[in-house]
């Protein structure tokens, strides 16, 4: 017995190190950003330039970062919340059983691939032909980042979508078809709409993960801070932001500062559409 | 219009689009393939790179990559299994298992660059580990953990109630139970998760990238406390830092393919154990 006892206090700490893991993160990257609410101040953040580092005055202005961030993942969506939708549709509702089994893992293989390598795959391949379709000097814009996020973007929206539809109770289909409705007025006018909280929730999930890409942007989307919302201008995101600076940066600089408060920024927004989406499935029965 | 007709373009149009994903996934997959697998071989694969990259193998890299995950592995695996077991035997519905619920959530959804600069703040800077093997390790076990608790759970909880029943009945304890009549039934579930998140931990540039990547070194490491190279970060140099990253094309294809083929493999690994598996017990 005093074996089970300890069991079980030792499970319960390794289930409270998820909490304290998450707390850490929070702890940790507001240590590390902290000191710049003092000096010099969290006004320097809402600025729209970002030039940090500069012989005359450095600026910290996170709006150009914000409005890239902001700008890749909107056009990714509109990519790829269509296609990923029609996919899901196609899976789910059309598709022979054979065919789904084949489809499903093939989508989810896209999941898997590193981003750096799909990154790479966006620089040789994608940003050539972005260059040459549109004449341009540099493929590396943020219509080509938005390219590759809007493919890792698939398989998140797609998975979760189809889980959804497939959750929809066969008896209203049934009760469509009995009415006269064909298969596809039964899709689009009942399975679809029935299954629509879980695909605004997949969706959500789709952009958590696209602000949050690092790799795939950091290396096509060129890279500049500039506010623009023209998807052939070269642009740079919060995430690339970070990557590309955190390794050059004196270590306690308002530099550095400045880069955890856009993780910050960056915790909080996947933070609250993780959440939401979580709360859509739950509250509609399509949890995982 | 006919119904039937109407029908059977959109069908016909809503495959085309779904078979476009299924083709440019494969397209991208032929690409890394088709350039990377001339690149390859036992030179390369066993090779240390010369002229800080331009030449030579990609060893360290690979060795790097494979002491990472193993450490963080080693790491996340008795804390995920344990959670799981926590939150599929022990739980019950209260305030406690629920933030436990809640933090899984979160980390799952975690950005990697997020990531990164927690491994800094916190390994790197704090603990005072710098930039080494352990820092980079443990970053990636708290990425990973999510992966370890779920596919852990989710067989855990796919053993028959009966199981449990039928050995408390017979005067186990809690723990007794859970060690030989449901544990042994749910490896499946730690072994596939375990292999996702060696295949995820292995395929992460971000968090590495501020925690224990470095570009070029011409040795192995010898403690966890040293730097090693990897291979996502040695790709992401080669593409884009390298002074000739024309000229070292057809290396950037090899180490693509070498880490994809890792990554994949893993993951293909992870569904041949859960069939095998499934296959064994059938209850």
């Amino acid at each position: 017995m005093r074996m089970d006892k300890f069991m079980r206090l030792l499970l319960i700490s390794t289930a409270s190190i998820s909490i304290l893991i998450v707390a850490l993160i929070f702890l940790f990257l507001g240590k590390e950003a902290f000191p710049f609410a003092l000096e010099p101040g969290l006004g320097k953040l809402f600025d729209s330039r970002w030039v940090p580092v500069s012989f005359q005055e450095e600026r910290y202005g996170i709006y150009p970062l914000v409005a890239g961030s902001s700008l890749v993942t909107l056009l990714a969506m509109l990519i790829s919340i269509p296609l990923s939708i029609i996919g899901a549709i196609y899976i789910s509702e059309v598709a022979q059983s054979i065919e789904r089994e084949i489809l499903k893992p093939f989508i989810e293989i896209l999941a898997s691939i590193p981003s750096v390598v799909l990154g790479f795959f966006g620089l040789v391949v994608l940003a050539p032909l972005v260059k040459n379709i549109f004449g341009l000097s540099s493929g590396l814009n943020a219509l080509t980042a938005a390219l590759l996020l809007a493919l890792m973007a698939l398989p998140t929206i797609i998975t979760i979508s189809e889980d959804a539809l497939a959750s929809v109770p066969q008896s209203f289909k049934q009760a469509s078809l009995a009415l006269g409705a064909s298969e596809l007025q039964t899709i689009f006018k009942v399975t679809v709409p029935a299954a629509l909280p879980g695909i605004i929730a997949a969706i959500m999930l789709g952009i958590g993960r696209v602000i949050g890409e690092t790799m795939a942007v950091l290396m096509v989307s060129g890279n500049s801070a500039i506010i623009s919302f023209y998807p052939l201008d070269s642009i740079r995101t919060m995430t690339a932001t970070i990557a590309a600076e955190m390794g050059e940066v004196p270590f306690g600089s308002h530099h550095y500062q400045a880069l955890f408060w856009i993780g910050i920024v960056l915790l909080f927004a996947t933070f609250v559409l993780n959440i939401l989406s979580r709360l859509v499935l739950k509250k509609y029965g399509m949890a995982q | 219009m006919n119904v039937h007709l109407t029908q059977k373009i959109s069908y016909h149009l809503l495959r085309v689009i779904t078979y476009a994903i299924v083709i440019s996934v494969g397209y991208i997959l032929f690409d890394i393939i088709r350039h990377g697998l001339p690149v390859i071989s036992w030179d390369f694969l066993t090779g240390f790179p010369r002229r800080s990259g331009s030449e030579g193998g990609i060893l360290p890299a690979i060795l790097g990559t494979i002491y990472l995950t193993l450490v963080t592995i080693a790491v996340a695996l008795p804390l995920g299994v344990g959670c799981a077991i926590y939150l599929s035997e022990y739980a019950e519905q209260n305030r406690f298992s629920e933030l436990v619920r809640l933090a899984i959530i979160t980390l799952a959804g975690v950005p990697s660059i997020v990531y990164g600069l927690f491994g800094l703040g916190l390994f790197v800077i704090f603990c005072r580990f710098g930039a080494s093997i352990l820092a980079g390790s443990l970053t990636l076990a708290c990425m990973v953990l999510p992966i370890i608790i779920v596919a852990s759970e989710e067989a855990l909880r796919a053993v028959p109630r009966g199981f449990r029943e039928a050995s408390l009945a017979l005067g186990a304890t809690k723990w007794q139970t859970i060690r030989t009549n449901v544990l042994p039934y749910s490896i499946s579930g730690m072994i596939t998760g375990s292999i996702l998140a060696i295949g995820r931990a292995a395929g992460e540039t971000a968090p590495i990238l501020l925690t224990v990547a470095a570009f070029f070194l011409p040795k192995l490491p010898g403690s966890i406390f040293d730097q090693v190279m990897a291979l996502p970060y040695h790709l992401y140099i080669l593409a884009t830092q390298h002074p000739e990253t024309e000229k070292v094309l057809p290396l950037q294809y090899g180490t693509a393919l070498v880490l994809l083929l890792l990554v994949l493999g893993m993951n293909i690994g992870a569904v041949i154990v859960r069939i095998h598996f499934r296959k064994k017990y059938k209850w």
